[in-house]
C-alpha cells in the first residue's frame, strides 16, 4: 500500500474496530425514527400521490444517516488524534495534503455508506421504496458522503476540544440536515420557508437521492447534481488549502 | 553535506499585549553525518521547539533547516523520509496493537513488506512478546519503546530523540542506549536532547547548549569538560555557609560543591573551612562532569573562559564519524 492508502486503511480500521458504536448504533437510531414517525404520520401526510409516507421516509433517513456519519467520522477522528497527541505520527510522515484529504474523506465516505446501507436494509422492510434510477442513488450518496466527510475534516482541523466539535455538529450540521426535507417535502412548506430551503445545499442532496428511488423530486436531479457538485468542489478546495498550510496542526 | 543544518533559525510566538516571545533566536549549527550529538538546556530553553521545526511540526519564523540538504519546508517529503523522530510526549493510538501500529507507520512512508525489520525492532527493544498487545495495555516504559520503534520503522539515517529517557526505568535506559549506540556505529546520525547529563557525557561526541532560545555553547564534549573547572570539592555541612563561598558554591540540601581549578584553590577552600571552625563530613575531590559545565554555562560563568573554549579542539578520536576539520566556535552568552 502507498502512503495515502495506508492512512485510508487505518482510518477505516479505526471506525470498524468500534463498529458497534459507529455503524450499528446509528442504524438503530434510524430505525427508531422510522418506527415513531412512520407510525404517527402514516396516512396523515401525503407527499406524492403514489407514495406512502413510510416509503417516502426511507430515502430521507438513509441520506441523513450517510451525512451525519460521514461528518462524524473525519471530525471525531481528527479531534481525538489532536487531543490524544497521536496526530504527531501522521504529521511526521511525508504524506502530502492530498493524501490526508483522500484518506480522511475516503474513510468518511466508507463509514457513511456502510451506515446508509444498514439503514436502508432495515428501514426498507417497513417502507418498500422503489429503485427507479439506482445510478442517481449512488451518485448522490457518494457526493453527499464526500461533502460531509470534507466538512468534518474542516471542523476537525478547527476544533480544539470535543465540545467545539459538538457545537459545530449540533448548531450547523443537525439543523441543516433536519431542515433539508428528510421528513417532509418542502412543497408542503409555506412559501418563505420553501425559498429558505432552496438555499440549503443539503436539500439538494436529499432531493436528488430521493429521485433515484421514486423518479419524482421537488427540483430536477440535474440541478441538484450541479449544486451539490459545486458545493463539494468549494468545500474540498477549502479543506485542501487548510491541510496545505497546516491550519492549527503545524504551528 | 551535513546530516542536519540549522541556519539562523528563529521562532517567535505571539504573547500577551501584542509582544512576542522569542523561543529560538538565530540558532545556527550543523550536525555531521554519523555524529552522536547532544542538545542540552533547561526547561523552556527551546530544545523541543528546535526539534519541532526540524520535524516539520512547527514552522520557523525565519531561517532555514535542512536534512541531508533537503529543506524541511520546501522538500518536506524527502527531509521527513530521512528523519526518525521520537517525540517527548508519551502518545499512542489506542485503537491498534503494537504490530498494527508499526505496520501502519511503515505504510505511511510507503515501505512495504516490512515485517522482518519490524521483528528485529521488536526484538532489539524487548517488545517481542508484546507484538499482539493493544497499545492501551502497555505500561509507560513499553509505550516508550514502541515510540522508538515507530520512529525507526522506515530505517531513517537521522534519528532524533527528544528526552527519550524522561521517567524511564534503568533497564529500558540501558536497552535503549545499547540499541541507539549500535545504530550510531552503523552510521546513523543521532540527535539527542536529555536532562540526564551523564547520558549526554557518555554518549555524545558533541554538545550544543541552549538558553532562552539562544545557543550558548557548541563544543566537543571532551573540550567542554576541559574548559570547565577541572575539579570539584564536595562535602556535607550542617551549619551556615561561610560568606567567602557565597556565589561560588552549589548547595543541594547538606551537600556543598565548590568548583576548583587546581590544588591551590582546594587548599584555600580547606583553610577557610578550618579557620571558620566548621564541622564538615564526607569530604572528597572529584573530576568536574558535564553537570558542572552545564550549571556553569547556564549561570553565564562560562563567558570569561570563552577564549579558552574557542581554541580549535584537537581530534581526540572519541567523536565517532565527526569531521575533524570542523572547528567549533562558541557564541557569546547573552547574559
Amino acid at each position: 500500500m502507498t502512503g495515502w492508502q495506508t492512512l485510508l486503511y487505518k482510518e477505516v480500521l479505526r471506525f470498524w474496530k468500534v463498529g458497534f458504536q459507529t455503524v450499528a448504533a446509528p442504524v438503530l437510531t434510524a430505525v427508531m425514527y422510522m418506527l415513531i414517525f412512520g407510525h404517527v404520520l402514516q396516512g396523515r401526510v401525503k407527499v406524492y400521490d403514489t407514495i406512502s409516507y413510510t416509503a417516502f421516509l426511507v430515502p430521507g433517513l438513509v441520506m441523513m444517516s450517510v451525512l451525519q456519519n460521514a461528518f462524524a467520522n473525519s471530525a471525531s477522528s481528527l479531534v481525538q488524534s489532536k487531543i490524544m497527541g497521536n496526530l504527531v505520527f501522521i504529521l511526521l510522515t511525508p504524506l502530502s495534503h492530498w493524501s490526508w484529504f483522500l484518506a480522511y474523506v475516503g474513510s468518511s465516505v466508507a463509514r457513511g455508506l456502510a451506515v446508509g446501507l444498514g439503514v436502508f436494509l432495515v428501514t426498507a422492510w417497513f417502507g418498500r421504496p422503489g429503485l427507479v434510477a439506482p445510478l442517481w442513488i449512488i451518485v448522490f450518496a457518494l457526493e453527499g458522503a464526500a461533502m460531509l466527510g470534507t466538512l468534518g475534516l474542516i471542523a476537525g482541523l478547527w476544533a480544539e476540544k470535543f465540545d467545539q466539535m459538538a457545537a459545530f455538529q449540533n448548531f450547523v450540521i443537525m439543523p441543516m440536515t433536519f431542515l433539508s426535507g428528510v421528513f417532509y417535502s418542502i412543497h408542503s412548506l409555506p412559501d418563505f420557508w420553501q425559498r429558505v430551503s432552496h438555499l440549503n445545499p443539503f436539500f439538494y442532496m436529499i432531493d436528488g437521492f430521493r429521485y433515484g428511488f421514486f423518479g419524482v423530486s421537488d427540483v430536477s436531479p440535474w440541478l441538484s447534481l450541479a449544486i451539490v457538485s459545486s458545493a463539494l468542489l468549494v468545500v474540498s478546495w477549502v479543506a485542501v488549502h487548510l491541510l496545505r498550510v497546516g491550519y492549527k496542526i503545524r504551528t | 553535506m551535513p546530516a542536519i543544518s540549522f541556519q539562523s533559525v528563529s521562532k517567535l510566538y505571539p504573547a500577551a499585549g501584542g509582544t512576542s516571545l522569542k523561543a529560538l533566536d538565530a540558532v545556527t549549527f550543523d550536525i555531521e553525518e554519523g555524529e552522536f550529538f547532544g542538545l542540552l538546556g533547561p526547561n523552556g530553553a527551546g530544545k523541543t521547539t528546535l526539534i519541532s521545526v526540524l520535524a516539520g511540526l512547527s514552522r520557523a519564523t525565519s531561517g532555514r533547516v535542512a536534512v541531508h540538504g533537503h529543506d524541511v519546508q520546501i522538500e518536506y517529503a524527502q527531509a521527513r523520509r530521512r528523519l526518525g523522530v521520537v517525540p517527548q510526549e508519551l502518545v499512542f493510538d489506542p485503537f491498534f496493537s503494537v504490530r498494527e501500529t508499526l505496520r501502519i507507520q511503515s505504510g505511511y512512508f510507503g515501505v512495504k513488506n516490512n515485517d522482518d525489520w519490524i521483528d528485529e525492532l521488536l526484538q532489539s527493544l524487548g517488545l517481542a512478546d508484546k507484538a499482539a498487545a493493544n497499545m492501551r495495555q502497555l505500561s509507560g516504559g513499553m509505550k516508550r519503546r514502541v515510540l522508538v520503534a515507530q520512529a525507526l520503522v522506515h530505517k531513517p539515517p537521522v534519528i532524533v530523540l527528544d528526552e527519550p529517557t524522561a521517567g524511564v526505568d534503568v533497564e529500558l535506559r540501558q536497552t535503549l542506549w545499547q540499541f541507539i549506540a549500535r545504530l550510531n556505529k552503523q552510521g546513523h546520525t543521532v540527535l539527542l536532547t536529555t536532562h540526564y547529563l551523564e547520558e549526554a557525557e557518555a554518549l555524545c561526541s558533541r554538545i550544543a547548549m541552549l538558553k532562552a532560545g539562544r545557543m550558548v555553547a557548541l563544543e566537543r564534549t571532551s573540550e567542554l569538560l576541559k574548559a570547565a573547572s577541572s575539579n570539584v570539592l564536595r562535602f556535607k555541612l550542617d551549619t551556615a555557609l561561610p560568606a567567602q563561598f557565597e556565589g561560588k558554591a552549589r548547595v543541594t540540601g547538606r551537600i556543598v560543591q565548590l568548583p576548583a581549578h587546581d590544588a591551590h584553590e582546594i587548599e584555600r577552600y580547606l583553610a577557610i573551612i578550618r579557620e571558620a571552625g566548621l564541622r564538615v563530613e564526607d569530604v572528597e575531590v572529584r573530576k568536574a562532569d558535564l553537570e558542572d559545565v552545564f550549571l556553569d554555562v547556564m549561570s553565564a560563568g562560562y563567558a570569561g573562559r570563552s577564549a579558552v573554549a574557542a581554541a580549535p579542539p584537537p581530534d581526540d578520536g572519541t567523536a565517532h564519524g565527526a569531521d575533524p576539520r570542523e572547528a567549533d566556535s562558541i557564541e557569546a552568552p547573552t547574559a
